[in-house]
Order: C-alpha cells, then sequence, then structure tokens
C-alpha cells in the first residue's frame, strides 16, 4: 500500500536524511522524500498499519533532523 | 516570505548590527579600551542571537547519535575559531552561513511556487445548478459522474464532460500549450483544466473529479520529482560520504602535521611556540570544516529538475520523472509510428484515375458498396461522396477477406478492391505510381478506374524532423504497416533517415530491439506512438513518448513523456528542454565541485582563512541555485 505525506523540512539534505529514517522504519518497504513537491511517498509493508507506523516514521525523522514535520 | 524566514532575516539583522562595531574594535580599527573577557562576552550576544538554532541542532545531533550534519561542521567551527580568539572569524562564519540559509530557503519556496503558479490548473469549485435556477458552488470532490454543471465565462472546467447546452471558446492553453482557442458546441467533449472564455456552457460530466484530465495531470506532475535521477541519486549518495570525510580529514588536519614537525622538528622555524603551532593548524581544520557544507549541490540538481518538468510541462509537454528528462537528453534515435505521428491518421481520396465513367458516379458506386463497412478506408470513401447512402440499392453483397467488395448497385455489378481482386476476377487493370492506398473498381465487369486514398501528413512533421536533426538526433525511423512504396514516399517526404514497412504490430517490438541494440554506450531511443495499440512498443523502448494523448488514458499509462497536443515539434522541443537542463545540471556539479576542491586545498595549505571559506560556500550555493531556476524558463527554446 502507499500512501502520500505533506511534509515540512528547510533543506535539501535534510529530506534525503528523512528519506533515509523513514526507509528504516519497521513496517515500511520504501519511501520517497521529495523536497521541491514537500511530500513524502511511502510504501507499507504487506499488514503493516500506517497510522501506526507513520508515528514511527515521523520520531525517527525527528531524529535525525529536528524541526521537519509530517502532517499525518 | 513565510514567518520561520522573517524570524531568521530579523535576526540577522540584529546580528550584524552587533558584529560590525565589534568586529572594528577587535580588529583595531577603531580603538575602544575594554578588557579581552568583555569582548569574547560581548561577540557572543551576535553569536548565539543568530547561531543558537544551530548550536541546539548540533547537540540533539550528537545526542540522537547522527553526528555529521551541517549544523555540527558550523558549529564545531565557528566554536573552535572563538576558542582560539578569531572570535570575528567565528561569528561572521556563523552570520553568512544563516545568510545562505534564507536565501535558499526564500529561492526554493519561491520557485516552487512559480512553478505551482504554472500548472496551475487545478479547479477550485463546480457550479451546480438547483432547481429554481441559482447557481450553487460546491467542491469539485462532491459531484458525482453524470451530473450537470454549468461553467460561466472566465472559470475552469472542474470536470471532463460533454456539453450539452451552449458554445463557447475554451482556451487549452494550461494544458497543451497550445495559445489557439478551441471552439465546442453540444455534444463535444471538454475536458477538465481549460478555461471557458466567451458563452455560458452546460456540462454532463463524464468522471469524478480523480479520475479528471486536469487531477490526473497535477497527479503525474507532482509526482515526476518522486522518481530521482542518476543524478540525483549520485549526489545524495556523495553527500553522504562527503561530510563524513570531510570531518575526518580535518581532524586529521588539526593533528598530524604539527605532531609530525613536533617529533622531527621539521618546519617549525616558521612558529614561535609549540602552542601557535597548534593554534595554525586547528584554524586550518575549522576552515576545512566551514568548507565542506554539502547544500549547495544538494539542493540545486532537484531544483534544476522541477524546474525543468514545470516548464516543460507548462509547453504541454508532461514528463513523468527526473530520470526520464536525464534519458530524452541521450537521445540519439527517434523511432516513429506513422499514423497519428507523422501523418494525422485520417485518411481522405486524393485522386480518382483513369475512369471510364463520371468520377462522382464511380464514387458513388464505391461508397454504396463499402456501405456497411465500418473500416477507415470505406469511412473515407463514404466522406467523399458525401451524400446519404441508402443501403437498399445495395443487393448481393459479398466481402471477401483480403480483397474486397463485389455487390450489385442498382442492379449493376460492382466490384471493389485490391489488385488481387481484379486478378481475381480476370480484369485489366491500369498500375497506380500514386502514394496510398489504391481501390480498383469494376463496373459491369469492365475496368472503371481506381480510387486514390491517402493519409495526409501534419503540417509540421518536416519541420519536426530537420529540428530533431539540429537537436543531435542521428537517426529517425519510422516503423509502419503500410506498404513499402508508401513508407518510402512518406519518408523522403518528410526528411527520415530510415523506415521498416509492412509491419504486423508485434513485428514492432522486435524492430524496436533491434534498434535497441545500435544504440551502444550513452546513446538512447526513444519511440514516439499515438498511445492506441503500441504501448508494449512504447515501454519497451528507453523512452516512449505519446503524443496528442490528452484523455487517453492508455497511453498517459504507458508512457514516459506525454506531448498533450498531437504536433511532432514538440518531440524536438522536448528534447532541447531535457538538454538545457542536465546542461545546467551538470554545470552545477561541476562548478560545486571545482570550487569546493580548491578551496579545500587551499585551506589545507593555510591560504585561505574563514573568510574565505565561508563566501565561497554561500556563493556557490547562491550562484547553484539561480542557475537551477533558469531551467524553468524554456519558452523560447
Amino acid at each position: 500500500m502507499k500512501k502520500t505525506y505533506k511534509i515540512e523540512v528547510d533543506c535539501a539534505n535534510c529530506a534525503n536524511l528523512m528519506e533515509e529514517a523513514a526507509k528504516k522504519t519497521a513496517g515500511v518497504k520504501d519511501c520517497v522524500v521529495s523536497f521541491m513537491t514537500l511530500k513524502m511517498k511511502v510504501e507499507f509493508e504487506e499488514g503493516a498499519d500506517p497510522a501506526a507506523v507513520m508515528q514511527e516514521v515521523r520520531a525517527n525523522c525527528k531524529k535525525v533532523e529536528d524541526d521537519c514535520e509530517i502532517f499525518l | 516570505m513565510n514567518k520561520k524566514q522573517k524570524n531568521l532575516l530579523i535576526r540577522i539583522i540584529i546580528a550584524a548590527v552587533f558584529f560590525v562595531p565589534l568586529y572594528l574594535i577587535s580588529e583595531d580599527i577603531v580603538h575602544v579600551d575594554m578588557p579581552g573577557w568583555a569582548l569574547i562576552l560581548l561577540f557572543l550576544v551576535p553569536y548565539l542571537t543568530v547561531g543558537y538554532d544551530i548550536l541546539r541542532k548540533a547537540l540533539l545531533g550528537i545526542k540522537n547519535g547522527k553526528v555529521f550534519d551541517e549544523c555540527f561542521l558550523m558549529t564545531v567551527a565557528t566554536v573552535g575559531a572563538i576558542a582560539l580568539g578569531e572570535y570575528g572569524e567565528g561569528v561572521a562564519v556563523m552570520l553568512l552561513y544563516q545568510v545562505g540559509e534564507l536565501f535558499q530557503s526564500y529561492a526554493v519556496g519561491k520557485s516552487r511556487r512559480n512553478i505551482s503558479e504554472l500548472m496551475d490548473i487545478r479547479p477550485d469549485y463546480a457550479n451546480i445548478e438547483s432547481e429554481d435556477g441559482t447557481l450553487e458552488r460546491v467542491d469539485p470532490d462532491e459531484v458525482e459522474a453524470g451530473s450537470i454543471i454549468v461553467v460561466q465565462p472566465g472559470e475552469k472546467v472542474p470536470i471532463d464532460g460533454i456539453v450539452v447546452e451552449g458554445a463557447s471558446a475554451l482556451n487549452t492553453a494550461a494544458l497543451t500549450g497550445e495559445s489557439k482557442p478551441r471552439e465546442v458546441g453540444v455534444d463535444d467533449d471538454v475536458l477538465s483544466g481549460s478555461i471557458n472564455m466567451s458563452g455560458v456552457l452546460k456540462i454532463r460530466t463524464t468522471a469524478e473529479f480523480d479520475e479528471s484530465t486536469a487531477s490526473k495531470i497535477l497527479d503525474l506532475v507532482e509526482n515526476a520529482a518522486s522518481r530521482k535521477s542518476k543524478s540525483e541519486n549520485f549526489i545524495s549518495k556523495f553527500a553522504r560520504v562527503y561530510t563524513p570525510f570531510v570531518c575526518y580529514a580535518a581532524l586529521a588536519l588539526a593533528l598530524v602535521p604539527p605532531l609530525f614537525m613536533l617529533l622531527t622538528k621539521v618546519g617549525m622555524a616558521g612558529y614561535a611556540s609549540a602552542g601557535a603551532l597548534w593554534r595554525d593548524w586547528i584554524l586550518r581544520a575549522c576552515t576545512f570544516l566551514v568548507i565542506s557544507c554539502p547544500c549547495a549541490v544538494v539542493i540545486s540538481i532537484p531544483l534544476s529538475f522541477f524546474a525543468g518538468i514545470g516548464g516543460a510541462s507548462n509547453q504541454g509537454i508532461l514528463v513523468k520523472g527526473s530520470n526520464y528528462l536525464e534519458t530524452l537528453s541521450e537521445v540519439t534515435t527517434v523511432a516513429f509510428d506513422k499514423t497519428g505521428t507523422i501523418t494525422k491518421g485520417n485518411f481522405e481520396v486524393t485522386a480518382v484515375h483513369h475512369s471510364s465513367i463520371d468520377e462522382s458516379k464511380l464514387l458513388e458506386y464505391a461508397a454504396l458498396a463499402e456501405c456497411h463497412s465500418s473500416h477507415p478506408i470505406s469511412l473515407s470513401l463514404k466522406k467523399a461522396y458525401g451524400k446519404h447512402i441508402d443501403p437498399k440499392r445495395v443487393t448481393e453483397l459479398e466481402e471477401i477477406s483480403g480483397h474486397g467488395i463485389v455487390a450489385k448497385v442498382d442492379g449493376t455489378a460492382v466490384a471493389v478492391g485490391n489488385e488481387k481482386l481484379m486478378n481475381r476476377r480476370g480484369i485489366a487493370f491500369h498500375r497506380c505510381h500514386h502514394v496510398g492506398t489504391i481501390i480498383h473498381m469494376a463496373v459491369a465487369g469492365e475496368y472503371a478506374g481506381h480510387i486514390v486514398i491517402a493519409d495526409e501528413l501534419k503540417e509540421h512533421s518536416r519541420e519536426a524532423m530537420a529540428q530533431l536533426r539540429k537537436a543531435g538526433v542521428e537517426k529517425t525511423v519510422m516503423l509502419t504497416g503500410d506498404a513499402e512504396a508508401v513508407a518510402a514516399a512518406v519518408a523522403k517526404e518528410v526528411g527520415l533517415t530510415d523506415y521498416r514497412a509492412e509491419l504486423l504490430p508485434q513485428d514492432k517490438v522486435a524492430c524496436v530491439e533491434e534498434l535497441l541494440r545500435e544504440c551502444t554506450g550513452n546513446k538512447k531511443l526513444a519511440f514516439v506512438g499515438d498511445g492506441i495499440n503500441d504501448a508494449p512498443v512504447l515501454s519497451r523502448a528507453d523512452i516512449g513518448i505519446a503524443m496528442g494523448a490528452l484523455g487517453s488514458d492508455a497511453a498517459i499509462e504507458a508512457a514516459d513523456i506525454v506531448l498533450m497536443d498531437d504536433d511532432p515539434i514538440k518531440i524536438a522541443k522536448a528534447i532541447r528542454i531535457s538538454r538545457k537542463c542536465l546542461g545546467i545540471v551538470k554545470q552545477n556539479i561541476a562548478f560545486a565541485l571545482v570550487v569546493k576542491a580548491v578551496c579545500l586545498v587551499l585551506g589545507a595549505l593555510g591560504l585561505a582563512n574563514m573568510w574565505v571559506a565561508i563566501i565561497a560556500d554561500v556563493g556557490v550555493m547562491i550562484l547553484a541555485v539561480l542557475n537551477a531556476i533558469r531551467c524553468l524558463f524554456v519558452k523560447n527554446l
């Protein structure tokens, strides 16, 4: 399952860091962050609960980039 | 500017106002008597004002085990400089770094808005007429397929549909890049995203909002940025390796040379004391760190692609991802499907030859004999006849597959078909030297002449090929199911370098594969089709281009690049846009890497101080961003 989320982040490298952090989160199969459109496209593992996984993703992203935001 | 940016701007101004007099004092240009510790404390005011968030992020980064980010680099470099007594430089670096950040954030935000405006086809509302005749504005999302909506002059058509009442001219420029208005009347299709210019239209919707053209195009362009190009992947990998590398290199620079000198006593003559030696090398290491911030390149590459894709979509060229833009720039061979790309795909009677009876009579016989067929050839015969056809006049109709039709029209025996049919019936015929499909006719057993039916070339086909050659395309090949003679004539007239004739649909894939094998190294092959029946070929080629695809889902699905109108000239334009965009990307990568490398070397040798380093860093970033924005300007390309 794929879902797209709006994000807010200030710099391009930070967006790359967010992408990496999200990819490493359990339950996320793949993730693409587009800094230009400020969107995060997440592909979830089979059977994962998107809402719960996204909380994790957000927490992990905050770790690498403290003032990023994902609008869930 | 948003709130965050305004905030940062105010902090920068306050810090700068504090910084300038302090700097003059510290450099002894203005002489003020004050103890050293007071000066440090005063310098901390602008430093913390402008850089507190950087320090905070650096600490958070260390806490979370993500050490090597830019905030960390900046913090170590500036704290190091201040600790070594270079207050002025330390604060200046932080100040200029933030100026760079502000500029970057502002420029990116602005170009993001500019590009979205270019693609502003999202309708905000739909009008639904209530029973008493008043109009009600509703969210287009809530309109069901089959509802009647009203579009007034000046409004955007929100949802795809068919006109049921009214006539108007539509501006489809946002969809196709074509500036000529399109006239529509009752029963015409209208696409969402076009702007109603003159009259009120009542439209019966044929799709829901999400399935409408405007929503689909927006979706496609917005998702384009998520298919990353090789350049973007290269840069993000590069940034991952580069930053830690520079950090360790800086550490080595701070430790290894002074230790070496102390142990071997080589080169110590240049330094007053061991302390001065350490100070010098640690400062060099700090300079090194300042140069190492990778953001200039990291930001400019996706920005270039995004601007390029935005500019192209404004011209009616939809690119489904940065990777496709990148591949398109390497295209040296373009293969075309004939019908619908080079030719219009509407067959027309172009001549009647050797007719023993009146030409219009001959056409009448042909049209009547073909009255039950819906083949494009039959349709063109009926169109050329132009009058009402009464099927009752036709009797004993027999269709001979692959040959033609034999029938009695008004009691007269008529045979309509190809050479094989004439041979089969033992009728002598004249060969035609004209290009096209030849329909031979026999009336009452006698040869009565033939009708030539040809597909018209598109107006711009010739010019399109010339422009492709100019754009650096070496080979243009036409693939067609037509006869050899027809293909050769079209190829010659349009100026193609090669053609393959008499292909069945499945042969086209094989042909493209053969052409692909000829494309070695960085050469790429593009296939251009009209999206009907050629989805497998579109996906097999390096780049599939579908044209005239507005509203055709299959084509939009299968192709990598979609030309919204069916003008072949847009192919060359798309290639030029991609070349410009890739050129800018390469310039930016090369420029940023060279400047950084030179600064790193100069910094290590002690020839560049922190001022040079930060100005190089911010300067490169600003120039790279400005250069990237050039990708947006493709209108006159």
